[in-house]
């Protein structure tokens, strides 16, 4: 057994390397120990068979997975209005027509950093989260833990819990063990292909889609990423497992360096837990007046956990911070007619705080939590604020780059300029073009016919860019070199504006 | 129970981390053993075997003369041909739609216009940029197709016209006109050819040097210059003999410039793109040197 010595290592000077130690060494359990001078340097799997538990992180745990799945899965058949010029579904990533629709937003290629925005805000949100409790993101939010955890659910309905599938894996294996392995792997490949389909949905229309991809007349790539979609939802949920968080993801390592010694952490009271003994044994001892435990060493905690921790140990890579183990304790606890508790989310700092019998302390508000809560305030408000106040249409101009000038027959000065104006409203618009710089200037615009009435208006479609080419003469004195200029776009019916800035220039 | 069994299998336990060791030791210093996982290893010859999936579908190995062709028969070259099929069919109705309509459709048709001219700038790169410059700048000698100013015709025919048979590029129906070579032939003197020059300069409203003999000049230029140039020097596009008295000057302004053309005289030479270029691409380069800001109606 680990000494409890261990728990004395604090959290930030405690190696990551031990839990993985410990994970592996454990994995060795029931298979010969090698020849003493052969030493293995890579290291065999070791099946996890969770137990199912009951209990408060148990309920939060399987709510979460029923909304973000639900999300995920039917989202896409959400119906959002637009008009007959845009998409009506909800969420849309409509890459041939490069643009995101999101409900009432919708996002043109140029307003990426929207993107970089929402970027920002699940970085800082993932240190936060962490600041405050750890890795709950591991053990509630992560795609990774959730598809996981449905597909253990699923295993525990076809070949039973913990006890009934690893007795049946131990024996010989028989028809019945075969059939039960077959159904859940059926139904595993059914969830992943399930998850794959929901994944092509959100790039066109989805109950077209659907139509399509029954008919045999979806487009190969929709197919493709179904495919792909299928395999690594299949391998990661079902074979790869808590294999990604403890080898392949890099946010417990990260995590790790970001942590800090007042957060919350699915933690062992070793102080109220230690020394372990049995109920009876317990009774004996405290009769006698000697230290005896909470913990009696059920293993309950060990046997719920999805990664295969003895959170006992202290601190672990490979805990996610699910609180499985916490209900699995309490469950015990309470039968015990203990308290609960022994497991929970709490510091290293308040068990050494309680040893030497002073009150838990919890500092919730931090330099570090504040400063998240802060950038994400900024962040989240900056992008808001855009969003909100973002123009509907907009102008950019680019200068001929050969020739940067032209002289005509009398004399006068021209410049060509390429102009786009972009009308990000659903219905189509009209503008009218104005200049200012240059005073004694005409402009011409190549291949643009004026209206009737000898108006200069540039209309361009709902949702869409329009290109002119615009030529500007100069019929006044030199100008000098440069002068600066501002085009201006506006709405011939709402009045709304929109420039840009380029310069004249002559010789 | 990590620790009994670490102790069991290997001796060698690091005290601070509980961890076994591999045995090797330097100076002092051993290294931990945190065994990889063994499914690591067998990805790692999973993407070897691959890799290997490569050589078979794909070219790969060089040899003598050629390479391995892989079962599918894919290459780079097929692959750009199949892709450009794919464009051609993709444009396919407008470039129908170009090749039957005509110039002046093409003009006042905004959709058909865009098109003929996105076809047309990069022909024009690969065609035309060499001689008149990126965005038909032009340059000493070579025309500038943003100006106003046209020594064969600015309406759309014209352009056509030219750039189909050129201007003395060996095409009979091209342009022929050229600038005689006045001095070189003996048909002025030298006296008469910077009389002219400075006469040419003063129609355009240049200054010229105090004491030039500009009644000379315009004898001189009455006799040789006006069955082209017309009698006012205001050009003659049937023979391409630019305009004299606007701002704008093919060669240069200077004296010395225009005497060197009256010594040598002047003639160009423009291909002709007619066999050259298809039929389409001729017509959307009309359009887009039209368009680039001197077209006439």
């Amino acid at each position: 057994m680990i000494a409890p010595a261990t728990h004395t290592v604090s959290l930030d000077q405690a190696p990551a390397a031990p839990g993985l130690a410990r994970l592996v060494a454990a994995a060795e359990v029931g298979s010969p120990p090698p020849p003493e001078e052969e030493i293995p340097l890579y290291a065999p799997r070791r099946q996890i068979y969770p137990q199912s538990v009951h209990g408060t992180f148990r309920r939060i745990k399987t709510a979460v997975l029923v909304v973000s799945l639900g999300i995920y899965y039917l989202l896409p058949f959400v119906r959002w209005d637009r008009g007959p010029n845009a998409p009506s579904q909800a969420a849309l990533l409509d890459l041939p027509n490069h643009r995101f629709y999101l409900f009432f937003i919708e996002i043109w290629p140029q307003e990426v950093y929207y993107f970089t925005g929402l970027l920002i805000l699940a970085a800082i949100g993932l240190f936060l989260m962490n600041a405050i409790a750890g890795r709950v993101w591991c053990g509630y939010l992560c795609p990774q833990t959730v598809w996981t955890d449905l597909f253990f659910a699923i295993e525990r309905l076809v070949e039973g819990d913990r006890r009934e599938h690893m007795q049946r894996d131990r024996q010989k294996w028989t028809v019945e063990t075969y059939a039960r392995k077959a159904v859940k792997h059926f139904l595993w490949l059914m969830v992943a292909w399930w998850t794959g389909g929901a994944w092509v949905l959100y790039f066109a229309d989805a109950p077209t889609l659907v139509k399509q991809l029954a008919t045999g007349q979806a487009p190969f790539v929709a197919y493709a990423w179904i495919g792909i979609l299928t395999f690594t939802t299949y391998t990661l949920a079902g074979h790869m497992r808590e294999q990604v968080c403890l080898y392949m993801c890099p946010w417990p390592r990260i995590q790790a360096a970001l942590t800090d010694e007042y957060a919350l952490n699915v933690t062992y009271r070793y102080d109220r837990g230690e020394p372990r003994c049995s109920a009876k044994k317990a009774e004996q001892l405290r009769v006698q007046g000697q230290p005896a435990g909470d913990c009696v060493d059920c293993l309950q905690c060990v046997h719920v956990c999805p990664t295969g921790v003895d959170i006992r140990g202290g601190a672990d890579l490979g805990c996610i911070q699910c609180g499985l183990c916490i209900d699995a304790c309490d469950n015990v606890m309470s039968k015990l007619g203990r308290a609960t508790g022994l497991i929970a989310f709490d510091t290293d700092i308040n068990i050494k705080r309680r040893l030497e019998g002073q009150q838990p302390f919890f500092k919730l508000l931090r330099m570090r939590t504040a400063l998240y809560a802060f950038i994400i305030a900024v962040a989240g408000g900056v992008m808001l604020y855009t969003l909100a106040t973002r123009d509907s249409e907009g102008i950019s101009v680019i200068h001929d780059r050969n020739p940067m000038f032209v002289r005509l027959s009398d004399g006068a000065l021209r410049n060509g300029y390429t102009i786009r104006i972009v009308n990000k409203r659903l219905k189509r618009r009209e503008f009218i073009l104005g200049f200012d710089g240059v005073p004694a200037s005409l402009i011409d615009f190549v291949g643009l016919p004026p209206r009737d009435d000898g108006q200069m208006l540039i209309d361009v479609g709902p949702d869409q860019t329009r290109e002119v080419r615009i030529l500007v003469t100069d019929y006044g004195a030199p100008p000098p070199t440069s002068t600066r200029v501002v085009f201006r776009i506006t709405d011939v019916a709402t009045g709304e504006q929109s420039d840009a800035r380029d310069h004249f220039f002559g010789p | 129970m990590a620790q009994d069994l670490n102790q069991q299998e290997h001796k060698e336990i690091d005290a601070v981390t509980g961890t076994s060791t591999t045995g090797h030791e330097w100076d002092g210093i051993r290294e931990l053993n945190t065994p990889l996982p063994r499914w690591w290893l067998w990805t790692f010859y999973l993407c070897i075997v691959w890799a290997v999936g490569y050589w078979v579908v794909y070219p790969a190995w060089p040899l003598l003369t050629n390479s391995t062709q892989g079962i599918t028969g894919w290459h780079a070259r097929s692959a750009i041909v199949a892709d450009i099929d794919e464009l051609k069919l993709l444009r396919g109705p407008m470039m129908d739609k170009l090749t039957s309509a005509s110039l002046q459709e093409i003009a006042g048709d905004q959709q058909l216009l865009e098109f003929a001219r996105a076809l047309g700038k990069p022909a024009f790169a690969d065609n035309c940029a060499p001689c008149h410059g990126a965005g038909g700048g032009g340059g000493k000698g070579y025309p500038d197709l943003n100006d106003d100013d046209w020594l064969w015709g600015g309406k759309l025919a014209d352009i056509e016209n030219t750039i189909r048979h050129g201007a003395r590029g060996g095409d009979d129906d091209g342009h022929q006109g050229r600038m005689p070579a006045f001095g070189r032939d003996g048909l002025l003197k030298a006296n008469e050819i910077s009389a002219v020059a400075d006469y040419v300069r003063s129609l355009s409203g240049l200054a010229t040097e105090p004491g030039v003999d500009l009644a000379l000049g315009k004898k001189t230029f009455a006799d040789n210059c006006t069955l082209c140039h017309g009698p006012e020097g205001k050009g003659n596009r049937e023979v391409g003999a630019p305009n004299l008295t606007d701002k704008l000057w093919f060669y240069g302004s200077d004296k010395k410039i225009i005497m060197e053309g009256l010594q040598n005289g002047r003639g160009g030479v423009m291909p002709a793109w007619g066999g050259r270029l298809s039929e389409p691409t001729i017509k959307a380069l009309t359009v887009y040197v039209h368009s680039l800001g001197g077209g006439e109606k």
